[in-house]
């Protein structure tokens, strides 16, 4: 996450982001993108916002959010780990890390967020599981232990 | 002495600690007071091997792997008293079987160059297609294309060049080139190792496809879980920006083209053409009704040439080395190389381009060595989650388009998929309808409701509840899905249901 610049308010970032597509609506889905990065997440309160800047609707805006898995509408946690659970790492015991990682993670939800995701391109290294944006391949039990223990608390690598 | 070390900065080779070597290797030769040059290449596609560490002897570029940062200090010691070998050497790495029976034509310059070295490129054969292009009549260019057979390398197989044709023959102020790089299907990787690995081949195409059709804008659109690749291609594109090879009067030419990327945000049907370009509209990725095809009425309504990374990526070998060179390649009326992809439970995972034809079994078993837990082969699926399940009796069959399909399979994107005995295919058939009941854009009914009302049925049949009923009631779903969807996640969830039902029809109590 991008930290915000001082002394701008989040309407003024929402303007600026919106004029590096030159306003434009058919751009929305990077704009959002970049809304997520600096917010972590895509306020509610800011749609308005977006849509006097592209010249659309506040439906639109929230269709779009509520149609695609990466926009998230609210904070959740900082430490975000995606286990592959396409058919490739199912092969080789996906189900039962994403077992482990449940009972591993619960009571951590404030610290990690989990998702369990279809594909993450890494599939003759499988299982594979992304932590941010770091890939990670040929994971096992102990191997997916020790990230998560490395998530806990409130700094995280 | 001064060596020059490649490790690779593909993803895949990242995931398992490239970086990490590629540190040590920084720190050890320091601490030896070595000049070393560190080069970071995509992968060769031999990933049972990575993190691959290669070194340059006079004769070749010599390899060890799978390296791991502990044994960095022993390889030094080798390289510095100019030995090979070594527990984890290789040899000269282009003389490993696995590499050196493949046909590398798409993807020669992976894993050998650096991926932004404008001059490697150029070294290795690159811009050679669009300097022949640039010299060409569109219409030539777009015989070329057709002359060599070239199919969508996306799955479909349409031959790109009557795409390409009716591009060409619309009158429109703009026209678009989009690059589908939602590379969604589980099992393939392959375009997001050309990505990585060369990004300039596939924005050469680009531009190919561009003054052939008079397109003067492309756009990528790649899926948002391949930041590297997406950080990689707007780098490339940056330097041709900069040298001429983008913008306008390319390379001095009359003709001007651009290109930009474009993320995807997560979801599987965006990798369908028409909700493509719904998203790369700023829309929701729903699929809509064909016709009007992209072609006529695409991106904005203007006339939209929509082709794979592959696709585009095999054009400027096929301008380069001639139409004919590429129609040679292949099988029937599969022409040229795939780009076969063996992922899942399999030894030797990795990229094999191979002319299309080989069989599923010399894939599977010589070049992927059987499966890693050294279990028996149970299944395989072939061509993404929405193809089908395939036991040994197919391992005689010949990859190509034609002879997948006539055998109830189909090729897709090339990848395949192994599991073992262990495997339960009741819950694979189970995952398939999960899977299109999460993704499924919810604009067909049978794909939106059927996909959760095949998951509950499933359920009831794998616990053994009315069993003849509830069977009676997936074929149904089954059928209703195939015929009442308008794109592949509806229409094609089935192919993986049916095939493991029929093959497996144990584990499903039947």
């Amino acid at each position: 996450m991008r930290p915000m610049k001082n002394n701008q308010s989040s309407h003024d970032t929402i303007t600026d982001i919106c004029a590096k597509y030159q306003n434009n609506p058919a751009a929305l889905i990077e704009i959002l993108h970049d809304i997520q990065e600096n917010f972590g997440f895509i306020p509610e309160n800011l749609h308005r916002e977006i849509a006097d800047r592209l010249n659309i609707t506040r439906a639109e805006i929230h269709g779009v959010i509520s149609f695609y898995e990466d926009f998230k509408t609210s904070k959740g946690a900082k430490t975000k780990l995606k286990i592959c659970k396409g058919e490739a790492c199912q092969a080789l015991g996906a189900n039962e890390l994403i077992k482990q990682a449940k009972e591993q993670m619960s009571g951590l939800e404030e610290d990690i967020c989990f998702e369990e995701v279809y594909c993450l391109g890494n599939c003759a290294l499988a299982p594979a599981m992304m932590r941010g944006e770091k890939l990670y391949g040929r994971i096992n039990r102990a191997s997916l232990e020790r990230e998560i223990n490395k998530s806990k608390g409130p700094i995280s690598s | 002495m001064s060596l020059t070390i490649y490790i690779p900065a593909d993803s895949a080779a990242v995931s398992v600690g490239a970086n990490d070597v590629a540190k040590e290797i920084a720190n050890e030769a320091k601490k030896r007071n070595l000049q070393i040059e560190i080069k970071r290449n995509g992968s060769r596609g031999m990933f049972w091997l990575e993190p691959l560490v290669e070194i340059t002897t006079d004769s070749a570029r010599v390899g060890f792997g799978p390296v791991d940062v502990n044994d960095i200090e022993t390889l030094f010691d080798v390289w510095q008293a100019k030995k090979t070998g070594h527990r984890l050497a290789l040899g000269p790495v282009e003389e490993i079987p696995f590499l050196k029976k493949q046909q590398r034509i798409t993807f020669k310059r992976v894993g050998i160059i650096e991926p932004l070295n404008l001059d490697d490129y150029q070294k290795h054969g690159g811009f050679e297609g669009l300097k022949k292009a640039l010299t060409m009549e569109s219409k030539t260019i777009i015989e070329q294309v057709l002359t060599s057979g070239l199919r969508g390398r996306g799955g479909a197989g349409f031959p790109a060049g009557i795409k390409w044709r009716t591009v060409a023959e619309q009158t429109a102020e703009q026209k678009y080139i989009c690059c589908n790089a939602d590379e969604g299907d589980s099992g393939t990787f392959a375009d997001r190792m050309l990505m990585e690995g060369d990004p300039f081949c596939l924005l050469e195409g680009m531009i190919i496809a561009g003054i052939s059709t008079k397109a003067t804008k492309g756009l990528i659109y790649v899926r948002s879980e391949y930041p590297a690749a997406i950080k990689t291609l707007k780098s490339a594109i940056e330097i041709l920006r900069a040298n001429n090879w983008l913008g306008n009067n390319i390379a001095g030419s009359k003709h001007e083209f651009d290109i930009e990327i474009r993320r995807g945000a997560g979801s599987y049907v965006c990798g369908e053409e028409s909700a493509m370009l719904e998203s790369l509209e700023g829309k929701r990725g729903q699929v809509k009704v064909k016709p009007p095809i992209p072609a006529i009425c695409g991106l904005f309504g203007a006339p939209t040439l929509v082709n794979n990374v592959l696709t585009l990526a095999s054009v400027p070998m096929i301008l380069s080395e001639g139409a004919k060179a590429y129609r040679d390649l292949g099988a029937n009326k599969s022409h040229g190389t795939q780009a076969f992809q063996l992922g899942g439970n399999i030894k030797h995972g990795g990229l094999v381009e191979l002319e299309f034809g080989i069989s599923l079994g010399e894939l599977i078993n010589d070049f992927g060595g059987g499966t890693k837990t050294g279990k028996n082969f149970k299944c395989a699926q072939l061509g993404g989650p929405l193809g089908a399940y395939v036991n040994n009796s197919m391992f005689d069959a010949p990859m190509e388009y034609e002879a997948l399909a006539e055998a109830g399979a189909m090729l897709g994107h090339g990848g395949i998929v192994v599991f073992d005995e262990d495997i339960n295919m009741g819950q694979m058939a189970r995952f398939a309808f999960e899977f299109c009941a999460i993704e499924s854009c919810g604009k067909c009914t049978p794909c939106r409701i059927g996909s959760v009302r095949g998951v509950e049925t499933i359920d009831k049949l794998l616990a053994g509840q009315n069993r003849q009923d509830n069977l009676k009631l997936i074929k149904d779903l089954c059928d209703i899905l195939e015929n009442g969807s308008l794109c592949a996640m509806g229409g094609l969830t089935p192919l993986p249901v049916r095939s493991a039902m029929k093959l497996f029809p144990k584990d499903f109590g039947l």
